[in-house]
């Protein structure tokens, strides 16, 4: 589809902290659904005078991502302002960082398939976002109008190395980076509510290695977009290095209604950030012991916890990818299967990918907000386990301690759940079975063995579930030859 | 009678604790005599007596309850790029004309805390650009010694309200040199703090490494005091230091015998006026009178601080001053679209001194340039602030002119920004470095104050006010009062 | 080193100002001498010369991530010269 030509990608990830506070005053930072200009104080908002301070929660999360992505941190880092006019930014600079950010030269390692690849970080950065200017009619006249609650939410841009990667790989790499986001904590990975923003650079190299301007394309708002702009910029580049004619480096945005790329209106006629030290801000000198603290809060980063699924507790390859692609999930998974160490692993691994990922997905539920404490889940699976209840009263019991948040035990006893493998009462259940059917009994002495199983469902049946099958069966055979 | 407009900040003290006067009365007769002087003079730009007169009345009773601050009922006057809110501050620009802050300043909030009243707020050149307040959007100020004459500038409002007793003291600002300067040209006594010893907090930004807020005294008792209640460490200021405040006003012993005063060679060179030069060595000749020892110093990078400061102070400048662009505050002139409505809102905002710095910033950071001028002034700044370290290894204070010249005459430079710039030539160094330099009377040249600048380690404000203090009493320069204020009072 | 006109007009650009022709004009020559005045610089030796961007020697200045009360959106809002509701109106971006 490209022919002779290469992709070379590099991605621009910008990412809000999850912070209280925003980064250089002490405003809110979650403005999500606040009403316009809510969110704002002088500093925020411009005001002339005011002054910012930084947040060191802020640089405490900007640093453990470095960390997290195997960056060089420097000895000291500071802020600089960059310096260009828009009507969302309210002090006419952006204070960010240029030469000294607090990560650079790093990596990402991620999987397709059996794959690993492993990407280049180029820096991680720390900055303030923009306030948010929309677009619109205002008595037959076009405005924009300006809300400054975003502005000043702290924000991280992380920066790859330009790449020869295909789309599929650009997407599965902004995957794995919103999955070590989350892990940390840094950031909620809401790619559609904009706290996760992805921009591209794409070009072109040619069969003699001859480099071709690139587009940058911006508003990708799901991984879908991210992977279908890139697919669609290197077939339309593609086409027109093959017709001759050369690429304009601009900037494009994604139209999810066309599925294409198109010119993106300029934002500002001229470009020159003219960057220097923010002199409102004395340089963040970053202390050996300050880093060796954050690292022992690092958490286990998902790719090296999926492999440890495997190899510690016997899960499949999926199930540990399942498991481990958010870190609440997968906290649940250690914590229940250690609260029973009678039932395997992989057990626990098949009811919280199945039946209690379905009534989440039911729910609409995230799952840090699973309602059933870890610790009763292994309790449920253990009466499953030993045969107290069957697999089929299990389920119903999950579904109610789902709603209810009751015990699984408290659920059994109190629906008389539990297995009837009492022989006396079970052999007055099958007599009462055979003699209500003549006809299979009938069969089944002609050979016909198979219909054991319609009388072994007649047993369960008019015993609620609650017989145990096994039992059961072997009664009925015995008692039939 | 006692003339309550002649009081100094200590005398009104004594006053006031004593019950001999009241707050109201000190005041009125301030807003009295603003009435009689300001078309002469153009010292405020706004007034704002009905506040003054409500917090002389509050101050009153503060006083009678016996819980008065140190600053408590004594009117000043506060320039106008101190952020006050629901009083506008204007920067004396046209683009802020009509800006109600809503915050205040860190300092205002110190002042209010001691209880001062606040008489007004005061002219300056736009956005603290300039040495002579012409460059004010709301007319110049006129030198109480000679109305012929500026006042010098930036803080040319705040130095000629309390040289004509408009205000008993004022709080100014020194980015290189506004505080200072206008103080030697008024016979005020002018304080810049070391950088970061007072809170910027609410200060409108001119250039962010450099500005800093300080006192306009009659004298540098006064000076001590006011600067013991505005300094301080601020949690909205990163810039402000983590250091304690000392008892300036218990620093000033009278006792500087044995003292080392440098003297820089660099100072007394061609710029120099020669009857300004006279006055100064004759200052030094005071002070070793008093038992200091005059060592001959050399600070061989001053040459070229002017040069680092305009290269600095502009590009800091240009990114503070991106901010008026029409949008949330200020004045805002419709165009056909968004840039042309920044452009032309930015033309008819700013003066034309205003716009060169912005032009000027722009060009020493825009690409290509930063090496050549941004980063090239930053190590020149590092030379000269080496300059005051190694200084400071043999000398307890360095004392020198605080301006080539006396007052020079309205209009005598407006055209020629370099001949203009050359005004700061002695005060900028101190700005680069970031240490603290206080600006004394020292006398009278043709009629016209002349003002002696000693200039101390960074934190070291005590030495230099102990010195400037000494000189004071012995010499008595800043008891001179200007000629046609004593006609008004008369 | 003297300005030229076009690099004049591109700075005006870039810091949003307009200027009419005599103002050009003055301008030009101003920029230019002080330029030059400041291109005296350039011969100075700064080789080593550690840069200066902060006047006081300290670092690290930070705040707890602590949230305080932001302002009543009037405050926020009433010197803004236009506003449609709560929001700051300004003219369209895109003509």
């Amino acid at each position: 589809m490209n022919g002779p030509y290469v992709p070379v990608v590099g991605l621009e990830v910008h990412a809000q902290l999850l912070t209280a506070s925003k980064m250089f005053c002490g405003c809110s930072s979650r403005y999500s659904g606040a009403p316009p200009d809510t969110h704002c104080c002088a500093v925020c908002a411009g005001m002339p005078g005011a002054l910012p301070v930084v947040n060191a929660r802020a640089v405490e999360l900007g640093l453990l991502t470095a960390l997290a992505l195997h960056c060089t941190v420097p000895r000291a880092s500071k802020f600089d302002r960059k310096n260009y006019s828009y009507p969302d930014l309210p002090k006419g600079y952006q204070i960010s960082q240029y030469d000294d950010p607090i990560g650079r030269g790093g990596f990402l390692d991620y999987r397709i398939g059996d794959r690993v690849i492993r990407w280049g970080i180029t820096r991680v950065h720390l900055e303030e976002d923009t306030g948010k200017t929309t677009h619109t009619d205002v008595d037959g006249r076009e405005v924009s109008l300006v809300d400054y609650n975003r502005s000043g939410v702290p924000l991280m841009e992380i920066v790859t190395d330009p790449e020869m990667r295909m789309p599929e790989e650009a997407r599965e790499f902004v995957s794995a980076l919103r999955q070590v986001l989350m892990y940390l904590g840094v950031n909620d990975g809401d790619l559609q509510a904009g706290s996760m923003r992805v921009d591209v650079n794409i070009s072109l190299t040619g069969p003699n290695g001859e480099r071709n301007p690139k587009v940058e394309v911006k508003n990708l708002n799901s991984l879908r977009a991210l992977e279908r702009s890139l697919a669609y910029e290197i077939e339309r580049q593609g086409r027109l290095l093959a017709g001759g004619e050369t690429v304009e480096q601009e900037t494009r945005g994604w139209s999810e209604k066309e599925e294409k790329t198109v010119p993106q209106r300029t934002k500002e006629y001229a470009h020159d950030y003219r960057y220097f030290p923010e002199p409102d801000l004395p340089p963040l000198v970053i202390r050996q012991a300050d880093l060796d603290r954050l690292t022992g809060t690092m958490p286990e980063m998902p790719m090296t916890r999926s492999g440890r699924f495997v190899s510690q507790y016997g899960l499949t390859p999926f199930h540990a990818q399942v498991l481990t692609r958010e870190r609440p999930l997968a906290d649940y998974f250690e914590r229940a299967a250690a609260a029973d160490r009678s039932v395997p692993p992989r057990i626990y691994a098949n009811w919280i990918t199945g039946d209690l990922m379905r009534l989440l997905g039911e729910e609409q539920r995230a799952a840090e907000e699973i309602p059933i404490p870890p610790e009763n889940l292994a309790e449920l699976l253990s009466l499953i386990e030993t045969g107290e209840i069957s697999g089929s009263a299990g389920k119903q019991v999950l579904d109610e301690m789902f709603t209810s948040g009751q015990a699984a035990h408290a659920i059994v006893e109190r629906r008389q759940l539990r297995q009837v493998a009492d022989s006396a009462a079970l052999d007055t259940l099958t007599d009462e079975v055979l003699a209500a059917n003549p006809g299979m009994v009938d069969q089944y002495r002609k050979g016909k063995t198979n219909v054991i199983q319609a009388l072994v469902g007649q047993a369960m049946k008019s015993s609620q579930g609650r017989a145990n099958p096994q039992v059961v069966r072997d009664l009925l055979e015995r008692k039939l030859n | 009678m006692i003339d309550l407009t002649s009081l100094t900040l200590s005398g009104a003290r004594g006053l006031l604790d004593r019950r001999e006067i009241s707050s109201v009365e000190l005041t009125q007769a301030h807003l009295d005599r603003i009435d009689r002087l300001e078309p002469q003079l153009n010292a405020y730009i706004r007034v704002t007596g009905d506040i003054a007169l409500a917090q002389a009345v509050r101050a009153d009773e503060a006083m009678r309850r016996g819980e008065a601050g140190e600053l408590a009922g004594i009117p000043m006057a506060l320039k106008d790029i101190l952020s006050t809110v629901g009083v506008p501050t204007t920067c004396g620009s046209r683009i802020l004309e009509n800006y109600v802050p809503q915050y205040n300043a860190t300092v205002v909030d110190r002042l209010a805390a001691s209880g001062a009243v606040v008489l007004g707020k005061t002219n300056m050149d736009e956005f603290a650009m300039g040495s002579s307040n012409e460059n004010s959007a709301f007319g110049p100020v006129h030198n109480p010694w000679c109305l012929e004459r500026v006042p010098g500038g930036s803080s040319g409002g705040s130095a000629t309200a309390v040289a004509s007793s408009e205000a008993v003291y004022a709080l100014g600002t020194d980015t290189g040199g506004s505080i200072r300067q206008p103080a030697a040209l008024t016979g005020t006594v002018g304080l810049k703090p070391t950088y970061g010893r007072v809170s910027r907090y609410g200060l409108v930004a001119f250039a962010s490494s450099l500005d800093q807020i300080g006192p306009i005294t009659r004298t540098v008792a006064d000076a001590a005091a006011v600067l013991g209640v505005i300094a301080g460490p601020d949690p909205r200021d990163s810039t402000a230091l983590n250091a304690p405040v000392p008892d300036y006003s218990a620093a000033l012993t009278g006792d500087i015998r044995g003292l080392r005063v440098g003297i820089p060679r660099e100072y007394f060179g061609d710029g120099l006026d020669s009857e300004v030069r006279v006055v100064v060595e004759r200052a030094i000749e005071v002070l070793q009178s008093l038992g200091a020892r005059a060592v001959p110093i050399s600070l061989p990078s001053s040459e070229h601080a002017l040069s680092t400061y305009y290269v600095i102070s502009p590009a800091e400048a240009m990114a503070n001053l991106a901010r008026y662009d029409g949008v949330r505050y200020g004045l805002s002139l419709p165009g056909d679209d968004i840039w042309s409505m920044y452009a032309l809102t930015r033309e008819a905002g700013f003066g034309a001194e205003v716009k060169r710095r912005i032009i000027l910033g722009t060009y020493v950071l825009s690409a290509g340039y930063y090496d050549a001028y941004y980063r090239k002034a930053q190590q020149v700044r590092t030379l000269v602030r080496r300059d005051f370290d190694a200084a400071f290894g043999e000398v307890d204070v360095i004392v020198g002119p605080t301006t080539p010249t006396p007052a020079f005459p309205i209009g005598a430079k407006v055209d020629d920004p370099l001949q203009m710039y050359l005004n700061d030539v002695y005060t900028v160094p101190i700005n680069m470095a970031g240490i603290t330099a206080v600006s004394v009377p020292a006398g009278l040249a043709s009629g016209l104050p002349v003002g002696v600048q000693i200039i101390g380690r960074a934190l070291d404000e005590e030495t230099i006010l102990r010195v400037g203090d000494a000189f004071e009493r012995e010499t008595g320069h800043n008891l001179l009062r200007p000629p046609m204020t004593a006609e008004v009072s008369a | 080193m003297p300005i030229s006109r076009h690099e004049l007009e591109h700075l005006c650009r870039l810091a949003h100002i307009a200027l009419d022709e005599s103002e050009m004009v003055d301008m030009l020559g101003q920029i230019s001498t002080v330029v030059d005045h400041v291109s005296r610089l350039q011969s100075v030796d700064t080789e080593g010369i550690e840069p200066t961007a902060y006047a006081v020697p300290i670092d690290s200045v930070v705040r707890d991530d602590d949230t305080e009360l932001s302002w009543p959106t009037e405050a926020v809002l009433t010197n803004a010269p236009r506003r449609y509701g709560d929001f700051f109106e300004v003219q369209s971006i895109f003509e």
